[in-house]
């Protein structure tokens, strides 16, 4: 039975609680809604709740959980074949899903018969063509243990889909029973489905967590296992960056580290000052009329997606950038992509980020602080620089950790506007690439995923999290207590 | 008090009856230095500004003639005949190619231009591969033999940019695809009237082409694919952020846990959009074998980077009701819950709208972990048909496929991209147009 | 009272020296009218009192006279304030240059987030007061020392002006506004953020100030103004109802006003 099925039964089991359970309290009291402890809708609510909830939530840990199992067992006897071939045993059983998938997909389409794909030996038949018959295309040939392998997992796991829709749909008769049996007038059905509602509001703010926990987990995983295969020494300090899918790679995060640095500072020297005047212009000094154009044009700057900066870096600041800079004048930039092109696309990007936070920030400095100041006779500017300014340094800061952050983790306009080079160069205007760049290239060529040339992407995106969010922990730390010292 | 009597008596007398109305030097100066700081601040606005039109120009010009395109228009018809003559050939195409070829010689004859010889090499150039679009259409209707047709083929791209300014000359000089002699038929055949510019309807419905067609490509079944995804996003965002603030704002107790959920959703809200797409590839296509470059995974994937977004919005807006009104539905003997459900959610609605639609026009726009679950490398040829298989079977997504085009060789692409991202930031200004909208019409100020 | 063509004797004995002379003053914020055509004479060297309930444009007033209520839009001054003879609402008067002369201290203790020194150095840096770090340290001393401050304070100039109590916060706001040398020191309510013992401490130091600055006081408090000032202006809903001696404000009043607010029925 597939699972959308499942999942319908389990909800018409669920309407019909609402209505058994609604109903089933009214006749107790015989229609007098007055005698019941809680409204009607109320039972019907919580008799649903319990049917509905625990049978899915089962359904959902299962559907997790059951791969994972069925993965242990079968690799069990994968283990011998492994060494005997000197194949890594995850390698192998990607193979073995592969296969099993698509025997799945050959028995759908009646290219085979259910048996068949249960009993057939490589001995006999060649598996590949016959899954290319079925559209599968396989990337070798199948080994026996392979195909074994397959069908026991195929086999294990039609046991646990059957076993899943049994103990589903009994837990969600379970939950219905249960719930209408104490569908009594005296029973306190609101505060019951209120509690119910409250642990689904606490679950959902649990996503969060969740999140971060994923995100942690996929990285220190697969981060661990590219260590296993290539020295986290060389990784670290390495100076070269080359990797080859053949083998002998070198990849070395210093190269890509140097690329990040330097785009993500050109992008500061464009995009602080201006942002930073910029918000101290419209907060200081600007008319009315200017605040109420120069704030929205200058916010829709942030409203565009960064793809948009990409292609703007890619095809009219490189283009121009080659221009003033190229072979037909000093000859600095061969190439429009190069870090200058990058740096300023992602400059400009980052104006509206600096300047709506500078703006907050410089709004959030008392009036008396600019009172006492005038107060003195100082002007308007010098105020500025030497009351407001350092009053609000801190924020400040704040802020431009919080641009930078944004800048070491921008992907598309280094993508498109960067290079791909990895160089360690001083040359602004060469082209070389970043930590994120470099992660899109290694997980989206066609390299397995298990090899050390996939992995690096995890290591490379562990370390862009790591410097990202000890950022953001310092810039949010530093901004919170600067509000609180104003409040 | 006593260091001050101590300290009055030394006291040098202080300058007096300086006038206000001459200004000395030093104010001269330092008025200076107010209006050179001054502006300062107007430069900067003025280069953001400048930034804004620069980047608005330059789409606008690389963009707008991706919805164009050059196509001869030509009257032909086709005896059963000829049409059994050309289908008896070896090389059926070609026959079809002579046929266009005369039709538009006659075509150009009418138009009192006859001067110019068409020959097939040179149409071949310019008009791309007419005869199979030309046989397709007859072997399909051959009901409209020996009947009046009118024919409207494209022209190939590089007509197309040459004409539109794009392509000069001086750049085909070594070109095998156009040689500069076409571009003499080309003008005459556009002086003629025989060959103009039309809306390009194959750019907005179409699906991408292969790599060596430019200009049939078409955005089309990526924005369906975008639409996909932004279902996921509406539907699973919008009740968990929801819920997920109701809880943090209304019924979270000020604890150590509490403040762990706060800490992770102000972090994820900075993480870079790349580690989600990380986070996707590990635990929804590695981890849970869901199909790569489905809808569904990227409207996942999205969907856990919004929510920081859409919750740290309707947090702002739950905060806004005062809380006279919880007060007051307590007071009547409401549950807590009921006091939030029945009268704070319903007044925070309009903010809580204006937010999560921020946050999805921010999705829409969002490429990094596209990239990493595979919408990027495979090429949407194909409209979904269905709701099951428009999320699960793999489809592009529009900056998905702008990416795409602007990662090709042929820069004929580029138009394209350019063309998307007008697209793109259509659907973009009609959602954030829509979000200023609903909050002017419902704002409340308590 | 007033008389343009008087002019200021050099000698003061005998005779009141008029420092700001305002007439016919209109404030409007926005649509509202806050100050209905007040006209007043301050005199140099000592403590004049404004007082009146709250609202009643006693502060707005006192902002008119160094030109503070230019930095709110929508705030409009008409009328003639001249000081020394000089109308400061003049084109050509430079309201940096004005406020260098009329000093101001606030409701609350306002210390930049600075050390304490470079809070009372502020003043004569912009205003060029000090041609090298020692004269600097002479006029921030002598600032602190007349602030009556010096003595809390003199161990500790690099800390934090926002670290000291509330009245030693005022009392440097003061040091700070007298650094600048200013010829009128204007205080909005100084002692309203204070507690008694702070207020007094300030109290005594105003009366301190007025050897050498004619310094203007708004205060909510009847007996403040009764303790430090020499003249009372009183101001209700707007207007200048009278302006005296202070003694004959507080034992004789002319206005039935002024006798209400004085013995608590308005306010």
């Amino acid at each position: 039975m597939s699972t959308t099925l499942v999942v319908l039964i389990v909800l018409a089991l669920g309407a019909a609680g609402y209505v058994l359970g609604r109903g089933r309290a009214l006749r107790e009291v015989n229609g007098d809604q007055r005698r019941l402890h809680s409204l009607p809708s109320y039972y019907g609510t919580n008799v649903a709740m319990k049917t509905v909830v625990p049978a899915m939530l089962l359904m959902g840990i299962w559907l997790l959980a059951q791969p994972l199992i069925v993965e242990t067992s079968v690799r069990g006897d994968l283990q011998d074949e492994a060494e005997r071939q000197n194949r890594s045993v995850s390698l192998m059983m990607s193979d073995v899903r592969r296969v099993a998938n698509g025997l799945d997909v050959a028995v759908s389409q009646g290219v085979m018969t259910r048996e068949r794909a249960s009993n057939m030996r490589t001995e006999f038949t060649d598996v590949r063509e016959r899954l290319g018959q079925a559209g599968v295309a396989l990337g070798s040939d199948v080994t026996s243990a392979v195909l074994r392998a397959a069908q026991r997992y195929r086999a294990i796991s039609g046991r646990a889909d059957l076993l899943r829709t049994g103990v589903v749909l009994a837990l969600a008769l379970a939950g219905l029973a249960f719930g209408l049996r104490n569908s009594t007038a005296g029973y306190r059905a609101r505060n019951v489905v209120e509690s119910g509602i409250k642990i689904l509001l606490i679950l959902a703010a649990c996503i969060a967590i969740l999140t971060t926990i994923g995100i942690v987990l996929s990285l220190v995983f697969n981060t661990i296992e590219f260590f296993r295969l290539y020295p986290a020494s060389e990784f670290f300090f390495s100076t070269t960056w080359s990797p080859s899918f053949g083998g002998g790679s070198e990849l070395g995060i210093i190269p890509l580290l140097w690329g990040t640095l330097y785009i993500s500072v050109i992008a500061l020297i464009v995009a602080v000052p201006i942002g930073l005047f910029a918000a101290i212009y419209l907060s200081e000094y600007a008319s009315k009329r200017t605040r109420a154009i120069a704030k929205p044009a200058i916010e829709i700057l942030a409203g565009i997606p960064t793809i948009v900066y990409g292609l703007f870096a890619l095809l009219t600041i490189g283009p121009l950038l080659l221009r003033v800079f190229g072979d037909q004048t000093v000859g600095w930039m061969d190439a429009g992509t190069a870090v200058m092109t990058a740096g300023l696309a992602m400059g400009i990007m980052l104006i509206p980020f600096v300047s709506s936070l500078s703006d907050d920030i410089i709004n959030a400095v008392p009036q008396s602080m600019r009172d006492g100041s005038y107060g003195l006779g100082a002007t308007q500017s010098e105020t500025i620089r030497q009351v407001i300014l350092p009053a609000a340094l801190p924020g400040i800061v704040g802020a431009i950790l919080l641009a930078a952050s944004r800048a070491i983790g921008e992907t598309m306009i280094v993508v498109l506007g960067a290079g791909a080079a990895a160089r360690l160069s001083l040359n602004p205007f060469e082209a070389m690439t970043t930590v994120t760049a470099k992660i899109v290239s290694q997980l989206t060529g066609d390299s397995d995923f298990r090899s050390a040339e996939a992995l690096v992407a995890f290591a490379l995106g562990m370390t862009l999290f790591v410097v990202t969010l000890a950022l953001n922990v310092a810039a949010l730390y530093i901004v919170r207590k600067y509000r609180e010292q104003y409040e | 008090m006593t260091d001050a009597t101590a300290s009055a008596a030394p006291d040098a007398a202080p300058r007096r009856g300086k006038s206000i109305v001459t200004q000395d030097t030093n104010t001269r100066k330092r008025n200076a230095a107010e209006k050179r700081f001054q502006t300062y601040g107007m430069i900067a606005i003025g280069i953001g500004v400048f930034f804004l039109v620069a980047l608005t120009w330059s789409i606008l010009r690389s963009g707008l003639p991706a919805f164009t395109e050059t196509a001869v228009t030509v009257e032909f018809n086709l005896s059963q005949e000829q049409f059994d003559e050309a289908e008896s050939q070896v090389l059926k195409t070609a026959a079809y190619e002579g046929f266009f070829v005369r039709a538009l010689q006659a075509q150009l004859n009418e138009e009192g231009a006859g001067d110019v010889q068409v020959e097939e090499d040179a149409v071949g150039r310019i008009m791309g591969n007419v005869g199979s679009q030309i046989r397709e259409f007859y072997r399909a209707n051959q009901d409209q033999l020996g009947q009046e047709v009118s024919f409207t083929v494209p022209a190939s791209s590089r007509v197309d940019r040459y004409l539109n300014g794009a392509l000069s000359r001086e750049d085909l000089t070594n070109s095998r695809f156009l040689e500069p002699e076409d571009l003499d038929i080309v003008d005459r055949l556009v002086d003629s009237g025989v060959m103009a510019n039309a809306f390009d309807w194959t750019f907005i419905t179409g699906t991408d082409s292969g790599v060596d067609n430019p200009g049939g490509a078409g955005i089309g079944a990526s924005v369906i694919g975008s639409f996909f995804m932004m279902f996921v996003v509406l539907v699973l965002a919008l009740p968990i952020g929801v819920a997920a603030s109701i809880y943090l704002e209304e019924f979270a107790p000020q604890n150590k846990f509490t403040d762990l959920i706060e800490v992770n959703i102000s972090n994820l809200a900075a993480v870079p959009s790349i580690v989600f797409g990380i986070l996707g590839l590990a635990v929804f296509i590695q981890f849970a074998h869901l199909p790569q470059s489905a809808p569904l995974v990227g409207g996942l994937v999205l969907t856990l980077m919004t929510l920081p977004t859409i919750i740290i919005s309707t947090r702002a807006s739950l905060k806004s009701v005062p809380p006279s009104i919880r007060a007051a539905a307590l007071g009547v003997g409401a549950s807590q819950m009921q006091a939030v459900f029945h009268h704070v959610l319903p007044l925070a609605a309009p903010g809580i709208l204006t937010g999560t639609i921020i946050g999805l026009a921010q999705a829409l726009g969002e490429t990094a972990p596209l990239l990493l679950i595979g919408m990027v490398g495979f090429v949407a040829r194909q409209y979904p048909d269905g709701l099951a298989s428009g999320l699960l079977d793999p489809n592009s997504a529009m900056p998905a496929q702008i990416y795409t085009w602007a990662a090709r060789a042929d820069p004929a692409f580029y138009e394209k991209a350019w063309g998307g991202i007008i697209v793109l930031l259509v659907f973009l200004l009609f959602m954030n147009a829509l979000a200023i909208f609903l909050r002017r019409k419902f704002e409340r100020r308590w | 009272m007033y008389d343009a063509d008087q002019n200021r004797t050099e000698n003061r004995v005998g005779q009141a020296d008029i420092k700001i002379a305002a007439k016919n003053v209109q404030v409007y914020y926005g649509e509202t009218h806050a100050i209905k055509d007040v006209s007043v004479d301050i005199e140099d060297r000592l403590v004049t009192a404004f007082i009146g309930p709250s609202g009643c444009g006693k502060s707005t007033f006192l902002r008119c006279l160094n030109r503070m209520n230019d930095t709110i839009p929508i705030c409009r001054v008409e009328g003639d304030i001249h000081i020394d003879n000089e109308d400061i609402y003049d084109k050509r008067v430079d309201p940096v240059q004005l406020r260098a002369k009329v000093g101001m201290v606030f409701q609350k203790p306002n210390p930049f987030p600075k050390s304490i020194y470079d809070n009372v150095a502020y003043g004569p840096k912009i205003h060029g007061l000090a041609k090298n770090k020692s004269e600097l340290d002479d006029i921030v001393e002598r600032a602190l020392r007349r602030g009556a401050i010096w003595d809390e304070v003199k161990d500790r100039l690099d800390a934090p002006g926002t670290g000291l109590s509330g009245g030693q916060q005022q009392r440097l706001c003061i040091a700070r506004a007298v650094a600048t040398e200013p010829e009128v020191l204007l205080m909005d309510e100084p002692c309203s953020a204070l507690d008694p013992i702070a207020t007094s401490q300030v109290e005594e130091l105003i009366d301190e100030l007025k050897q050498n600055y004619s310094v203007v006081i708004v205060t909510h408090s009847m007996q403040q103004a009764a303790r430090v000032s020499q003249k009372t202006a009183f101001f209700h809903l707007g207007n200048l109802v009278e302006y005296d001696e202070t003694e004959k404000i507080f034992t004789n009043p002319q206005d039935s006003r002024t006798e209400s607010y004085i013995t608590g029925r308005i306010g």
